[in-house]
Order: C-alpha cells, then sequence, then structure tokens
C-alpha cells in the first residue's frame, strides 16, 4: 500500500537577502551570499525550496581569548585581521567573515573609529567572500565605530549589527545611507523582534535589508529557548507574517565556547571525556539543534566544528 | 478517522459520577478527543463502546516500555512549543558479537561509564544493543548473555535470525528487552518470539510504503507492542520520513504509524555520528542507536535532547537558599544571584574555579534570569536584602559585603542605603567570576 504523506501548505515564505556586491553591484566582493527563499520547515525539501544555511566564521581586530583547543587549529594569523580571515575561507571553508571589532571597547584597547574602519577594509581586501562586521559590545562606542566602518565601505553591501531596540536608529541610517544590511537583535522574544523590524522598517529600510538575531543561548544552556522561538518565527513567517519573515543570524561560535562544557579540560573533569572533541560537538550540535528550526548564518569559532556542520548541511541539503 | 467530543460522548454512560477526575462525561469526552485522557479511567465504560472508542482514546503514538525502565513513544505534537515533549529520545549503544570476549567487556566498560553531572543534573545512557554481526547463533546467545550479565542497562538484541533471536531471547526475557528485527521476509517468526516472551519488536522496512505494509501484517498476528525502523539513509530523506512518521500519527491519527520510531546511524565518524543523531533528536526519533561509546561524544547528545525535552511551560528553578561552595568560614565572600537554574549553575560552575570558598544566594525570580527578573521588577533591592535577611545571612558571615551581578549595578546605591552593607559589583557574564575574584581582597 502506498502511504500518503502529510505536506504543509504555507501561505508565505522567509524574504530573501542578499549580502555582500560585487564591482557592477557597486562593491568588490568576488561572489555574494543569498540567504533565506525558503518555503518550507528546515531541510523538508518534499514541502517546498529550502535554502542552504551559511557559515561565517569570527574573526577579530586583536588577538583572541580563546581556548587553546580552538586557537591550535589556527596558523600564525591572529595579529593580522586579513591573514586571520584568508585561513578561515581558504583553508577552512567559511561562506562568509564575522568581523567582530574587539579593539574598540573602552575598557579594553580603545581603539578609534578610524582604526576600526582600516581593519574593515584589510579584510576586505584580503577575501573576496561578503563580511558581517560588528562592534565592540559597547553601545556608546559602537555608535561611532558602525558610522564610520559604514562610510568606509559604501556599496559593499556588509551586514552590519547589532541594532537593538534602543538603538536602532543609528544602524538603521548607516545601513541606509551607505547601502548595507542590518542585523536587528531581540532577548528571544518574538514580540520585539516584530516591533524592532516594524521601527527599522518605518525608517526606510526595505524588509529584504534585515537579518534577525534572536540572541540565542548554547548546548546546554537554555538552547531549547532559541529552539523554540525560532520554530515559532519560522512557523510564524510561513504562515505570512512578513515582519517575522527575514532570514536568522545565529551566533554559536560565541555561545558555544564560553560555556565550561567546550573549556574544561579532561584532567579537570574526567567524566566529561577528551575537550577537542567535547568543544567541537558542542559548537557542533549549538548548530544543528538551530540549522532544525531555521537557521541561515552560523557563525561559528572552530575550524573542526566547521567542517562537521558543512558535511551535515551537505546532507541535508542533497535529495 | 479520530472521532470528535460528541460523538464518543454517545459511546459512554453518561452517569457523569466524576471517578475518572473530569466532572462531566461529555468533559471527559472532550478530553479523549484531544487526546488528553485515556478511556481506562472511566470505571463503567461498556466493553462494546470500549471497543468502539479504542482508536480514538488512545494516545496517537503508543506508549512502548522496555529493559531497565525504558520508554519510548507516547508523543502528542509536532512542536515543543505546542505543549511539550514528553519521553527523551533513548540513546543505546551498539556491541558487535563479532568482537572478541575482552573487546566486548571493554566497549561495556565504556558504555558502562556513561554517567554524566552537569548544571545539577545526571544523564546517563539507558542502553545497549547486541548486534548478530558474526552470523553465528551460539555466540550471539553468549555474547548477549555476557553483556546482560555486566550491565542493568535496557538491552537490545538484534538479529535478523529468528533462531539467534530465539535462542538469546529466552534466558533473558526478564530483562524485557527490546528484540528486532522483524522484516518482510522473517516477520512471523520474529513477531511470534516477541509475543512468546512478552517482549516489545522492532519492524523494520525501507522506507513508508513497506513499512507500512509490514505493520498491518505484524498486527494481524495479533500483537501490538513494535518500535518502526524505517531503514538507515540519508540524513534528509531519514529527516523527511521521521517528520511523515510524527505527521501521520499525530495530525492524521494514521494507526499504522502510531509507533515509536528507532533509527540507526549511518556514520562510521564518531563525529558525523554524533551530528547526524543530534538530527534525529531534533526531529522525531524515540530511540536512537550508536556506535560510539567516548564520553566527550555522548555528552553533547546527552545535553541536546535533555534540553528539548524539558517543558517549556516550566522554567527549572534551584531552591532559594544559601548555597556553600567548598569550606566556608564566617569570612567567605558572598555572591547573589538569580534561581533560573542555568543562570545559578554557570554562577555555581565558575565560584567553584576561583577556588575560593565562597556563598551563592539564588533569589527568588521565579526561574527568570538576571536580566529578565530585573525587568519584570523582581530583582528589586528590597527583595535581595529581604532574602539575605531571612536566610540569616548577617548572623552567618563576620564580614558585611555582598557581590550582586553586573547587570543590575543599578541596584547598588539602594541595596546599601537599606541594608547598610558594602555592595560590590561583580561581572555581568558568569564567565567573569574566575578573574573578578583575583580581585577580592
Amino acid at each position: 500500500m502506498s502511504v500518503a504523506i502529510v505536506k504543509e501548505r504555507f501561505s508565505g515564505k522567509i524574504g530573501e537577502v542578499i549580502l555582500g556586491a560585487t564591482s557592477e553591484q557597486g562593491g568588490t566582493r568576488t561572489s555574494t551570499v543569498t540567504i533565506g527563499g525558503d518555503a518550507a520547515l528546515p531541510f523538508l525539501h518534499f514541502e517546498g525550496k529550502v535554502n542552504r544555511p551559511v557559515i561565517a566564521m569570527e574573526v577579530n581586530d586583536i588577538p583572541p581569548t580563546w581556548n587553546e583547543t580552538l586557537t591550535k587549529q589556527y596558523g600564525d594569523v591572529f595579529n593580522s585581521p586579513g591573514a586571520w580571515a584568508k585561513q578561515c575561507v581558504d583553508d577552512f571553508g567559511a561562506d562568509l567573515i564575522y568581523l567582530k571589532l574587539t579593539g574598540a571597547d573602552p575598557d579594553g584597547e580603545n581603539r578609534s573609529p578610524e582604526d576600526c574602519a582600516r581593519v574593515v577594509k584589510e579584510v576586505l581586501a584580503a577575501v573576496g567572500v561578503p563580511l558581517i562586521v560588528v562592534g565592540c559590545g559597547d553601545s556608546t562606542k559602537d555608535n561611532e565605530v558602525i558610522a564610520a566602518v559604514a562610510e568606509a565601505a559604501t556599496g559593499e553591501n556588509l551586514l552590519i549589527g547589532v541594532a537593538e531596540q534602543e538603538t536602532y536608529k543609528t544602524y538603521a541610517a548607516a545601513a541606509m545611507v551607505h547601502k548595507h544590511t542590518l542585523i536587528a537583535q531581540s532577548p528571544l522574544d518574538i514580540n520585539i523582534c516584530k516591533q524592532l523590524n516594524i521601527l527599522i522598517n518605518e525608517m526606510g529600510l526595505p524588509l529584504n535589508k534585515i537579518v534577525i538575531d534572536p540572541l540565542i543561548a548554547g548546548l546546554g544552556f537554555g538552547i531549547e529557548y532559541a529552539y523554540s522561538i525560532m520554530e515559532r518565527a519560522r512557523l510564524g513567517a510561513l504562515g505570512n507574517d512578513k515582519m517575522l519573515a527575514m532570514p536568522m543570524f545565529c551566533s554559536v561560535g560565541y555561545e558555544a565556547n564560553r560555556t565550561k562544557e567546550s573549556n574544561s579540560s579532561a584532567d579537570e573533569n574526567p567524566q566529561w571525556g577528551d575537550l577537542d572533541d567535547r568543544a567541537v560537538l558542542w559548537e557542533s550540535l549549538t548548530a544543528s539543534g538551530l540549522m532544525q528550526v531555521g537557521a541561515s548564518i552560523i557563525m561559528m569559532r572552530n575550524p573542526a566544528a566547521v567542517k562537521v556542520v558543512k558535511k551535515n548541511i551537505d546532507e541535508l541539503m542533497s535529495v | 478517522m479520530a472521532l470528535t467530543g460528541l460523538e464518543i460522548y454517545k459511546q459512554l454512560p453518561k452517569k457523569n459520577c466524576g471517578e475518572c477526575g473530569v466532572p462531566t462525561c461529555l468533559a471527559f469526552a472532550m478530553a479523549l478527543a484531544a487526546g488528553k485522557a485515556a478511556l481506562d479511567t472511566c470505571p463503567y465504560v461498556t466493553d462494546a463502546a470500549r471497543e468502539n472508542l479504542e482508536s480514538a482514546s488512545a494516545p496517537p503514538i503508543k506508549a512502548i516500555k522496555f529493559g531497565n525502565g525504558s520508554v519510548m513513544g507516547d508523543e502528542t505534537v509536532m512542536y515543543r512549543h505546542d505543549k511539550t515533549f514528553y519521553h527523551e529520545t533513548t540513546i543505546i549503544i551498539q556491541v558487535s558479537d563479532a568482537l572478541t570476549d575482552d573487546e566486548v567487556s571493554a566497549k561495556l566498560a565504556e558504555i558502562n561509564g556513561l554517567e554524566f553531572d552537569r548544571v545539577g543534573l545526571h544523564y546517563s545512557v539507558e542502553g545497549v544493543a547486541v548486534v548478530n554481526e558474526s552470523g553465528d547463533a551460539a555466540r550471539f546467545a553468549k555474547v548477549a548473555a555476557a553483556v546482560a550479565a555486566g550491565t542493568e542497562k535496557s538491552l537490545l538484541l538484534i538479529s535478523n535470525n529468528p533462531e539467534a533471536l530465539k535462542a538469546a531471547v529466552a534466558p533473558l526475557a526478564a530483562r524485557k528487552p527490546l528484540i528486532g528485527e522483524a522484516n518482510a521476509d522473517n516477520y512471523e517468526a520474529v513477531v511470534n518470539i516477541g509475543k512468546e516472551n512478552s517482549v516489545p519488536v522492532i519492524l523494520k522496512a525501507d522506507g513508508l510504503d513497506a513499512l507500512s505494509d509490514l505493520v498491518e501484517k505484524a498486527v494481524a498476528l495479533g500483537y501490538k507492542e513494535f518500535v518502526l525502523d524505517p531503514g538507515t539513509k540519508g540524513t534528509a530523506q531519514q529527516l523527511a520520513d521521521l517528520t511523515q512518521l510524527r505527521r501521520l500519527s499525530i495530525k492524521k491519527k494514521f494507526r499504522t504509524f502510531g509507533y515509536p520510531v528507532i533509527v540507526f546511524t549511518n556514520h562510521e565518524n564518531p563525529l558525523d555520528e554524533i551530528m547526524e543523531a543530534s538530527v534525529y533528536v531534533c526531529k522525531y526519533a524515540s530511540a536512537i542507536v550508536l556506535k560510539t561509546s567516548a564520553k566527550a561524544h555522548l555528552l553533547p547528545l546527552m545535553a541536546l535532547k535533555q534540553n528539548l525535552y524539558t517543558d517549556p511551560q516550566k522554567p527549572i528553578q534551584v531552591e532559594e537558599k544559601l548555597y556553600a561552595i567548598g569550606e566556608v568560614t564566617e569570612d567567605s565572600p558572598l555572591y547573589i544571584t538569580t534561581n533560573f537554574s542555568l543562570t545559578y549553575y554557570s554562577v555555581e560552575g565558575e565560584v567553584e574555579s576561583t577556588k575560593i570558598p565562597s556563598y551563592i544566594i539564588p533569589v527568588n525570580t521565579e526561574g527568570t534570569s538576571v536580566l529578565t527578573a530585573y525587568a519584570a521588577g523582581k530583582y528589586e533591592p528590597e527583595l535581595i536584602w529581604e532574602t539575605m535577611q531571612k536566610l540569616g545571612v548577617p548572623d552567618i558571615l563576620k564580614h558585611k559585603n555582598v557581590i550582586i551581578p553586573g547587570y543590575v549595578a543599578v541596584v547598588t546605591a539602594k541595596l546599601k542605603e537599606i541594608s547598610g552593607w558594602n555592595v560590590i559589583v561583580g561581572p555581568r557574564e558568569s564567565s567573569g567570576i574566575v578573574a573578578f575574584a583575583k580581585t577580592l581582597k
């Protein structure tokens, strides 16, 4: 007997967003990245179009304070953001570079907005893939940093962020004036997420220039909250709620690597086993869980985890 | 096809006795229709009515129990935000009978060692599968017996040779193993072994059409304790099949597929295998059989399934009390956090890493994190001071210094004023505690 399979009929789909710009489009990228456009639940090809999630590997403007389980996989690149980005693309297969301008932190190196813009230019020159650029996390400083970066990279269609409820105006203006795309971040709350998208859109930034950051939690530390918020958002978008229909960005590498499970050695915690494989899987499974509920951009740090996740994506995309 | 509440009501005794726990028969009928009640709780239903109602009253996915307390199935929703997922994916590690005796005992020792403690929770791997890869019935029975003797975990016995299964199961029937696999060729013999020993049976066929045929033939043998195996295949197609099995049973009440689903992984490389398994933990496997048994590989997978099966309506909380970390004295530092368990255990882990004996108070914020609690007015300085007094802190400590989370630095002045204590602003993230503690005198 043949079984009649159940196909959901959705009226909406995820909006398509293009990142980066080639020389014909006013930028200098050798290729662009298209995310979104999905008309089905994640990886259910029998139901409708499924777009491939992409991997953005993290690069900082100053050497990172990461665990050795990560740093030993990289070459001597941490003093050169350009070389670091190039290794991520050439050796590890990153689809995008996520450049975090940690050095701007007023409590740290307190680098000037001009210095930050110079680093962005350096990374743009070193790699041909599109860039995601975010500030240091100090909202006052980041206002200046992002304005300078957006201007210096006019026309490159960077994905800049992060715009929050309190700060979105500067970011949205910078994105509009200098032709970039924007990350809109809401703290695991579907209503704030929608509201922020509406506010940004009302300022004049088109919906296809916005990416949602639902502010995920890592595996073992509340990933289930992100999982359910994202699954609800995806279902809402497929149900034709246009203000939830943007592709989602997930800071997997950051969340997974600040857990004790990704840092504590087997000597310290014999019960948890070898740190290297544990850290790879902690990051990979954080990515996996969120890809199953609609993550479009996966930010990652651990090259070995990138390899595992890319292979999984290849499998999930092959029908 | 599912019955409506009113159709069910017509079949009930209409006594409104309330003995089922619902005040009226009509309300009970509605609960049955929604899959939220079981007909067995009605003491007065007639046998004729019971038969009519069976398909409407049974849960959409049957609960199958085996081994040492393992329960699979009995799920009622597609998405955890619709209600919750009930029975965590059963994780089973396989042992081949083609291994030598020494290799079997080494593998078993490794499996028995898969016990993990993290954030106040304990995770254990539930089961061991003995797989008849040797093709030798006597060897299979011997390894099954050795594994059974060497572990208290639930057992799964896998062979497509009914004679081998029969010999291995008989002496172990009291352990209530899950057995398999019954396929199109051997199902009569294998299902009968299950029936004779009262143990559940895995029905395996490649693809949904073949599986549906097999289930119908197996049910016709008069047995109902089944677990479905849709065959091992590429991850994308497996995800599609698992989704269909869940959808057909939940949304269409398609009884043929109303059983838990077990999946055997495809990958040999352990990292890829765990990644593959994580897809099935998210999407609809009731049990997964793995090859790897390394701690570093299992812990992340166990964490994922535990996370996704928590009840979304109940934030996990820790008790509001004074926790002593290490050999505390009246001079030990005092940290304040919230009673959301993830927040508390992140802080506890880091405080432990400082190697400075310390006290921690998780203030009752109804299971919310620091920022959420503060935004909701549940983390006011008055409440913090009240909690400190209630727990007798002023009598226990000789000093008057309290460390508060960096995210609520704004309460410093007020807390100082009402308590008279010196308020120290700690880091925003628990990951900053070790560095912060070095600055304490």
